[in-house]
């Protein structure tokens, strides 16, 4: 078309168009509006804050214990110790950007904006998950890593900490011994050797990135169903913390029957590293991230159903 | 372009668009008219296929609007201001936008320059006045040069150095060759910018005609007259077989002759006038008289009196 003129401004003419706007585009987008947003750094910087220092705080708190008590010593698990914050409070940090990257759009009326430029709905669903998972992805796997040496430096001095170098050998079990009772502690004697190698810790250290990963996964699809911040929020809260703690309630063999198919169990399982540290109700690290895979992969899929679907 | 084809649009068991049918010609300033929650911004919503239409198609150069290729390149649209991320700045708001239709990023600012909003490119638009957000808005619509440009009630709240801008910029756009879709409740606005006119009022077609043809179309022109000798001139008046009415105020009202003829009348019957000058129904008596019966909400103000404008010439 020709150059608009208004007053003293012209505008050049627009390059030819080819093809047809894409996946590419919307990508190049989403990475646009996630980086030109404040909360996008407040809660990274808070995933980062929180996750490391905290894991530095409770680890330099299991370093007195390591040394005033050796008996704590026995089945240490130096690196789920590190990441308990991460992935408790960190999931919930991430899990916040997850609604917010989606339901940001419709609180502020953007949505309507956004898929007059970009109508495709699939597609611009499709780059906005790419990009968070990608950006979250980036973000866990640092925090994570970080999380877990800072922690390990915490307990240096006690030699108890784990490493992603070799295999680190600590006490698996303590024998108390001898009469106990005030003024007289029992004698703790360490019996037994656990090898903690250093493949389980990289295990550890990735496979809880991938699970606050996915956590904020499951927070992105809920915020396109929901398309409320503090709802979405909710039910994150609801569905990761709530919902465990009412399965806590619930008699024994119920609760060991069902656990495992809650999203939040994979947590729990694949930070550990020390043998026969797990929850025997549930199942192995690997299959019950896949069961926290799943929640994510279908609440994705019923909120891309319905970003597309509903009117916006 | 843009066509209509029997849309329908319910939300829940009210009917918001109800079998519209109209088209949108190209280099024209097309008024959508009708009044507030006549169904002006849903048929706007669904031409941009961010509402899904019950029944009916709604086709741009006739395709559906998801089906474009570039839709910036195609359709500029704003329907609100207010629908953007508070928390970006400006540049970054128009940078995602121009992302999404690979355009060139060197546009984000001659846009900006545009539309006189360079100074507060990085600035958050939490910030941002009306007048400024809209400003923002019109630039998004220009990001993609788009050959079809669609407001919906560009000019609300806006101070009138704002108006004018707004104004000057559609008619410059549809100079160009654009075609321009705006909408108002505002009748007055139209009259000064828009060739054609769509209204509708309670999601039905009310007309669709040029400004011409719906001004003439409703109650028509009338002279009046004042003369010291009311009583001698309305009956020659009457001889002629036009009406004359007296109004309270003494003036007198003549329908089916022209200031020439009553000029004419009175210069042969020898009576002095002190006025002659044609009323014609102004745009928004046109548009009250069409819309009267699909007003949604009403509320009667006793004794009000609807305004007419005079165009013509005083004697």
């Amino acid at each position: 078309m020709a150059t608009i003129t208004t007053s003293d401004v012209r505008l050049h003419t627009l390059p030819p168009a080819i093809g047809r706007a894409g996946l590419r585009g919307a990508l190049a987008s989403e990475f646009t509006k996630l980086r030109s947003v404040r909360s996008t750094y407040w809660a990274l910087g808070a995933l980062l804050i929180v996750s490391i220092g905290v894991g530095a705080l409770v680890m330099g708190g299991e370093s007195g214990s390591l040394t005033h008590n050796i008996a704590n010593r026995a089945g240490f698990d130096g690196t789920q110790v590190s990441l308990i914050p991460f992935f408790e409070i960190g999931q919930l940090i991430i899990g916040v950007l997850g609604a917010l990257t989606i339901t940001s759009e419709y609180s502020t009326g953007m949505i309507r904006t956004s898929l007059t430029a970009m109508p495709r709905r699939g597609v611009v669903y499709a780059a906005k998950a790419i990009v968070f998972t990608g950006v979250t992805l980036v973000f866990a796997l640092i925090t994570s890593f970080v999380a877990f040496l800072v922690g390990q430096a915490m307990v240096a001095s006690t030699r108890e900490g784990a490493s992603l170098f070799g295999n680190v050998k600590i006490p698996a079990n303590a024998i108390f011994s001898g009469p106990g009772g005030p003024g007289s502690p029992p004698k703790v004697t360490l019996q037994g050797i656990d090898v903690i190698s250093a493949s389980t810790v990289l295990r550890a250290v990735v496979g809880t990135a991938l699970f606050v990963t996915l956590v904020a996964l499951i927070a992105f699809g809920l915020g396109a169903i929901i398309r409320h911040t503090a709802g979405a929020i909710a039910t994150v809260i609801g569905l990761m913390f709530i919902i465990p703690v009412i399965i806590q309630t619930l008699p024994q063999n119920w609760r060991q029957d069902i656990m495992r198919f809650f999203p939040d169990a994979a947590g729990r399982v694949i930070s550990v590293t020390v043998p026969g540290g797990g929850d025997p109700n549930l199942w192995s690290s690997w299959p019950q991230m896949i069961v926290t895979a799943c929640y994510a992969v279908g609440l994705l899929a019923i909120g891309a159903y319905m970003f597309s679907k509903r009117d916006a | 372009m843009i066509e209509v084809r029997g849309l329908t649009k319910r939300y829940g068991a009210k009917t918001a668009v109800d079998d519209l049918t109209f088209g949108i010609e190209p280099g024209k300033v097309t008024g959508f008219l009708g009044p507030n929650g006549a169904g002006k911004t849903t048929t706007m919503r669904c031409i941009l296929g961010l509402d899904y239409p019950d029944e009916g198609t709604v086709t741009v150069d006739g395709k559906s609007y998801p089906d474009l290729a570039y839709p910036m390149r195609e359709v500029g649209a704003l329907l609100d201001a207010k629908a953007v991320h508070g928390g970006r700045s400006a540049r970054n708001h128009l940078l995602c936008l121009a992302q999404t239709n690979s355009l060139p990023r060197r546009r984000v600012g001659e846009v900006l320059e545009l539309v006189g909003l360079t100074e507060v490119a990085g600035k958050r638009s939490k910030g941002f006045s009306l007048g400024m957000s809209q400003r923002l808005g019109i630039a998004a619509t220009l990001l993609g040069d788009p050959k079809v440009l669609m407001f919906d009630e560009p000019v609300n709240g806006l101070d009138p150095e704002g108006i004018l801008w707004i104004r000057n910029l559609m008619r410059s756009l549809a100079a160009e060759g654009r075609t321009v879709f705006v909408s108002s409740h505002l009748m007055s606005e139209m009259e000064h910018t828009a060739d054609h006119l769509i209204v509708i009022g309670r999601g039905k077609l009310i007309a669709d005609c040029t400004m011409r043809e719906f001004i003439a179309g409703s109650s028509g022109a009338w002279v009046r007259v004042r003369t010291p000798s009311a009583e001698e001139f309305v009956r020659a008046v009457a001889a002629q077989g036009a009406t004359a009415a007296t109004d309270q105020d003494g003036s007198i009202e003549v329908r089916g002759m022209t200031t020439e003829q009553l000029g004419d009348l009175a210069f042969s019957e020898g009576i002095r006038l002190h006025e002659l000058t044609t009323v014609r129904a102004s745009l928004e008596e046109a548009f009250m008289e069409l819309t009267a019966s699909s007003v949604e909400y009403r509320a009667d103000v006793p004794g009000a009196q609807q305004p007419s404008t005079t165009i013509g010439s005083g004697v």
